[in-house]
């Protein structure tokens, strides 16, 4: 049985003084993919821009670039709509040991869009990190398999974090928060890509939803009240992508809702824009996710 | 001719190649391996031959005066920060037969075409990685690969238009290609500069000598970038990132030098799809960008989210083909080092035809059997970083030779290999030939390489007879002389027919038109506009030191109290003379001045330029050696004959072009100011006595003055010369009459509408000063034309300037 989720999403800026003449990049958009389907949905942007493409950026993420010509002292945007998610499968665990998953991606001749290739390097907001590699190595045995592992990491990073939206920000690189032990979803999310990556397992970053209320009897999750980051790792050819949430520990399942993948932050944000004001601003957040 | 050099001067020169040994097992420009003078050479050392020592002293001298002349420079960066550097230029060209040459340029025409199918195979079909003819993952972790531009279509039809080659030979004589420049290739514009130069040194050899031209390139690229504009009404753009960039010099001086705009990313805006540049006069369209900037940098919205310097929306511009990008974004994916180990593969099977001319030899070690080989050839390798873009001699600590790491506290080379085999590369050490340089007097043998040209025409790829040589700086031939420093020299490809002599103005074609000059981005005039204010503040800065100096020499410093009304008149401008005769604030302004004009050097001219360097070098020259009084003031009269000379060759020599008029109006603005400023602190009913004096002095009417008011001088006649005389060029009103009429002609008849917030300010302005009596400028009317002038500067800015 597949749940319907109706969504919206809110992100507003406020200035305080009138910000210039901006161009902005939203990728607010659910993905529709093997697992999720995006039923209906708009994504809207208050005041109207004068300008605005539709499109799908390299790793199939839906983009929409707008701009405005006006001065603002105050903007909003939104996604509205509803996405038809399949519930967990309770996966077996079709993965291949990590010695093979090595040879298994380097036979891989493919650049295109789904291609582990893309993550198994360091990306933009990701660089490599001795410290969180040898972190990595100790999570693993010899005999694992590529999804063991990483469920292994996910729990030793679990366990290592605690949750603290004060202490990081968006730009905190992952080695920071690995060594203060504590921040947010993307944090936890980061350092385990970095981790997975020093591992040979190509793993990408997730942004998207949980759903606000959890069922009867499951305690609410953390990362439900804002946009929420995870994992993808690719396990091998039989295998493929499996997702995972460090902050929760858990497989990412029937209650998380992709909005885009990507390498890291970069390649997902879901506002990346040039509002430049020479004064402070001020962002809210504000996310539903209602079971119907 | 075989011997041509041995028949005509045999003695000289056989004493002149005397000392000339090449090292062992290397290839020679200058001789054949049997030790005789190419011929191709015979007609340059048969000259310096005949030259005695002061003559060549004086003909080198006289291509480095050029070079000083117009201001070359390469902008270095050191430990603690960047420093402008002189050009390094090796007198004795690099001299090729046109022969050679041209089988030379057979093989990097096919290297261009063949980098252009890589290109449009990595941002289109993928089709190299599905074939096994490129790992993915080489690919994949490529920096330079940007993921926003696959699929994006490039409007000529080519990604590629402009590239450079680095190419070495080796010891078998053959050449070499070391690395591939195809992110943003500089050195077209030096490779011209060294020309100019060289053609001086040897001005009675170069017409003679049938050297090609390097102008047909030129023209030729100029052109084929003017047809990328596809027919529209648009603008040809260079796109830098500014004047900190190590190339910015020929940045501006190849902008001028093919009537292009100089453009940096905060010039251009993307509206509607489109990029057009911010003019004084609104948004111009741009169809055609020559990129000089990388291209991770151009926009901040799709690419690197860190850019401070990108244009938001260029890649989307892009993709909406709604302009050209030579070349287009993501080209510096093909000069990744390990691009090198598969390009001679690549060839064959996408041509069907081996690489006319060879790369150097190159293993990827992510491969088992290349890692092993590397390993095992260890003594002749230099291993470095795969995805690294440097050519193969730039090397740092993240690099070894022969088995050695240059860096400290590394591990063995051979677990590296092992660990970390996928992201480096074994080049093959190159040897490279020799070519003659003058050392100390003498000829003597170093390493060379030349960075050769291509351009792609609408007949296809040129490539610039000619180049742009560096030169070892000492004997040792193995390519890692080649690092830190050296010299450059000029190519000749001389042939044996006479040359045409060419310029770059094409043969008139159709009736002659004048054409308007080019618009002026914002940016530019800004700079312009600041370049005039700054030097006005310096000159009155140098005016009222003088007159202090001149009291403070006359007087002592206490006696009078009009000293220290002087004083703390000037440090209130932050020109305190009591630390420092000549004090640090105005050297600031003299800073400021050439900061300006550093931003805008493809609109200034090279006297210009200079004028305001020597400036600039000799305040700080006498800043450590002018004694307060008498020596101060003198250091301060040399000054101001400088500053006159800076004002002479701007007023006297620049077109009246719309940065003219910029430059005019931010002088006018700045003397109005400093003249109210004056006026005010001097004239006032308790100013001490001489103050007037001061006034007239610093306001330049001493002798007017004198003449007109010898009888009875007094606050009204000061007032009157100094505010109110509409011939006097010192005066306010004077500055007001000039803004009003430089304001109006900003904007030509045709697209004049109703007066503007500046203009309307002017007039308001000027008028008030054109009804008033001396009485009536009290100092509280001189503070309030202090006032609508700041608000005639932030309208002047609002309207045009940003």
């Amino acid at each position: 049985m597949p749940q319907d989720y109706d969504i919206t999403l809110k992100i507003s800026y406020l200035y305080d003084s009138p910000a210039a003449a901006s161009r902005t990049l939203l990728r607010m958009l659910p993905r529709t993919e093997p697992g999720q389907q995006l039923l209906a949905g708009v994504v809207t942007a208050d005041p109207a821009p004068g300008w605005r493409r539709d499109d799908t950026d390299f790793f199939g993420n839906a983009t929409t670039e707008i701009a405005h010509e006006a001065r603002l002292t105050r903007i909003v945007f939104r996604f509205d709509g509803r996405v038809r998610r399949a519930l967990d499968s309770g996966a077996l665990d079709l993965s291949c040991g990590l010695p093979a998953l090595a040879q298994q991606v380097a036979a891989l001749r493919d650049i295109g869009a789904a291609s582990p290739h893309h993550f198994l390097g360091a990306s933009p907001r990701i660089p490599a990190d001795p410290a969180i590699a040898a972190f990595a190595r100790a999570c693993v045995g010899p005999d694992m398999s590529a999804q063991a592992a990483v469920q292994a990491v996910s729990r030793a990073l679990h366990g290592h974090f605690t949750f603290d939206p004060t202490a990081t920000d968006v730009a905190t690189p992952p080695a920071q928060a690995f060594r203060a032990r504590r921040g947010v979803c993307q944090d936890m999310a980061q350092v385990m890509i970095c981790a997975l990556r020093a591992l040979g397992i190509p793993a990408g970053y997730v942004s998207g939803f949980l759903r606000t209320l959890p069922p009867k009897g499951r305690p609410r999750l953390e990362g439900a009240d804002a946009m929420h980051a995870w994992v993808r790792a690719w396990c091998g050819a039989d295998a493929g992508w499996i997702g995972i949430d460090p902050t929760n520990d858990m497989a990412a399942g029937g209650d998380h809702i992709t909005v885009a993948f990507g390498r890291d932050y970069a390649d997902v944000a879901p506002i990346r824009g040039a509002l430049r004001s020479a004064g402070r601003h001020r962002t809210t957040h504000q996310v539903d996710v209602i079971p119907v | 001719m075989q011997d041509g050099a041995k028949v005509s001067a045999p003695d000289a020169v056989q004493r002149f190649l005397q000392g000339y040994r090449p090292p062992p097992g290397v290839a020679d420009e200058l001789l054949q391996r049997d030790g005789r003078l190419r011929p191709v050479w015979a007609p340059l050392i048969r000259h310096l031959a005949a030259q005695g020592p002061e003559t060549r002293a004086r003909a080198f001298a006289r291509g480095d005066q050029y070079l000083h002349d117009t201001g070359v420079y390469f902008r270095q960066y050191t430990g603690d920060g960047s420093t402008e550097r002189n050009w390094p230029l090796s007198h004795v060209p690099v001299v090729i037969a046109a022969q050679e040459w041209a089988q030379l340029a057979e093989g990097i025409t096919q290297r261009a075409e063949l980098l252009e199918r890589v290109m449009a195979d990595l941002y289109g079909p993928g089709a190299l990685v599905r074939d096994g003819h490129l790992p993915a993952d080489l690919v994949a972790r490529n920096p330079e690969w940007l993921r926003p531009l696959v699929g994006v279509k490039p409007r000529s039809g080519h990604y590629l238009h402009f590239l450079a080659f680095e190419v070495g030979r080796s010891p078998n004589g053959s050449w070499l290609v070391l690395g591939d420049r195809t992110q943003a290739p500089s050195g077209a514009g030096f490779a011209l500069e060294n020309r100019m130069a060289t053609s001086r040194v040897f001005h009675d050899v170069y017409p003679g000598a049938n050297v090609e031209r390097l102008a047909g390139f030129f023209r030729g690229f100029r052109d084929a970038l003017n047809g990328l504009r596809q027919g529209s009404e648009s603008r040809v753009g260079i796109l830098t990132p500014g004047q900190h960039t190590d190339t910015y010099y020929e940045h501006a001086y190849i902008a001028r030098y093919l009537g292009f705009m100089l453009l940096e990313c905060e010039d251009l805006i993307v509206r509607d799809g489109a990029l057009a540049v911010r003019t004084v006069g609104g948004a111009e369209p741009v169809s055609v960008l020559w990129r000089r900037l990388d291209s991770r940098f151009a926009d901040p919205l799709e690419l690197d989210e860190t850019s401070a310097l990108g244009t938001p929306g260029m890649v989307s511009a892009l993709r909406a083909g709604a302009l050209t990008m030579v070349n287009c974004l993501g080209s510096g994916v093909l000069e990744a080092r390990a691009l090198q180990a598969f390009l001679p593969r690549i060839c064959r099977a996408l041509t069907g035809a081996p690489l006319k001319l060879p790369n150097i030899a190159t293993w990827w070690c992510g491969q088992p059997r290349e890692r092993a080989y590397v390993r095992d050839n260890l003594e002749r390798m230099m291993i470095g970083p795969a995805q690294s873009t440097k050519l193969p001699f730039d090397m740092d600590a993240t690099t070894a030779l022969g088995g050695r790491f240059r860096g400290a506290a590394q591990p063995s080379v051979l677990d590296w290999l092992e660990r970390e085999g996928d992201t480096l590369v074994g080049q093959e050490a190159v040897t490279l030939s020799t070519t003659p340089a003058m050392v100390e007097g003498q000829l003597r043998p170093r390493p060379m390489v030349i960075r050769v040209f291509a351009a792609r025409t609408a007949e296809g790829w040129t490539v610039m007879p000619g180049g742009y040589a560096r030169i070892g700086q000492s004997g040792d031939p193995t390519a890692l002389a080649m690092q830190a420093g050296g010299a450059v020299a000029d190519v000749w490809v001389t042939s044996d027919q006479p040359v045409q002599a060419e310029t770059l103005a094409a043969a008139p074609a159709g009736p002659f038109l004048r054409r308007q000059p080019g618009q002026l981005p914002a940016r530019a005039a800004d700079n312009l506009y600041w370049l005039g204010r700054y030097v006005e503040r310096a000159e009155n800065g140098v005016r009222q030191l003088r007159a202090y100096h001149l009291r403070l020499e006359e007087y002592g410093p206490r006696a009078v109290p009009l000293v220290t009304h002087l004083a703390r008149f000037l440090a209130g401008f932050g020109l305190d003379p009591a630390p420092h005769p000549l004090p640090r604030g105005l050297l600031a302004h003299f800073d400021a001045s050439r900061g300006c004009a550093a931003k805008v050097r493809d609109r200034f001219s090279t006297d210009g330029w200079n004028a305001l360097s020597d400036l600039a070098a000799t305040a700080h020259d006498l800043q450590g050696r002018a004694q307060p009084g008498d020596d101060a003031a003198r250091a301060m009269s040399v000054l101001l004959r400088k500053i006159a000379g800076f004002s002479g060759l701007v007023h006297d020599n620049m077109f009246r072009f719309l940065g003219w008029r910029f430059l005019t109006i931010g002088r006018a603005v700045e003397r109005a100011d400093q003249m109210a400023a004056t006026l005010a602190a001097f004239t006032a009913r308790d100013t001490p006595r001489g103050g007037f004096d001061v006034a007239v002095e610093v306001g330049d009417s001493v002798m007017t003055h004198r003449r007109r008011y010898s009888v009875e001088s007094g606050r009204d006649t000061v007032i009157d010369l100094l505010a109110l005389d509409p011939d006097n060029p010192r005066s306010l009103r004077f500055q007001l009459d000039l803004l009003l009429e430089e304001e109006a002609r900003l904007q030509p008849p045709p697209d004049r509408g109703p007066l503007g917030e500046a203009g309307r300010r002017i007039l308001l302005a000027r008028t008030g000063l054109a009804v008033a009596t001396p009485d009536q400028i009290t100092g509280a009317r001189l503070a309030a034309l202090r006032r609508d002038l700041a608000a005639i500067s932030d309208a002047l800015t609002a309207q045009y300037l940003s």
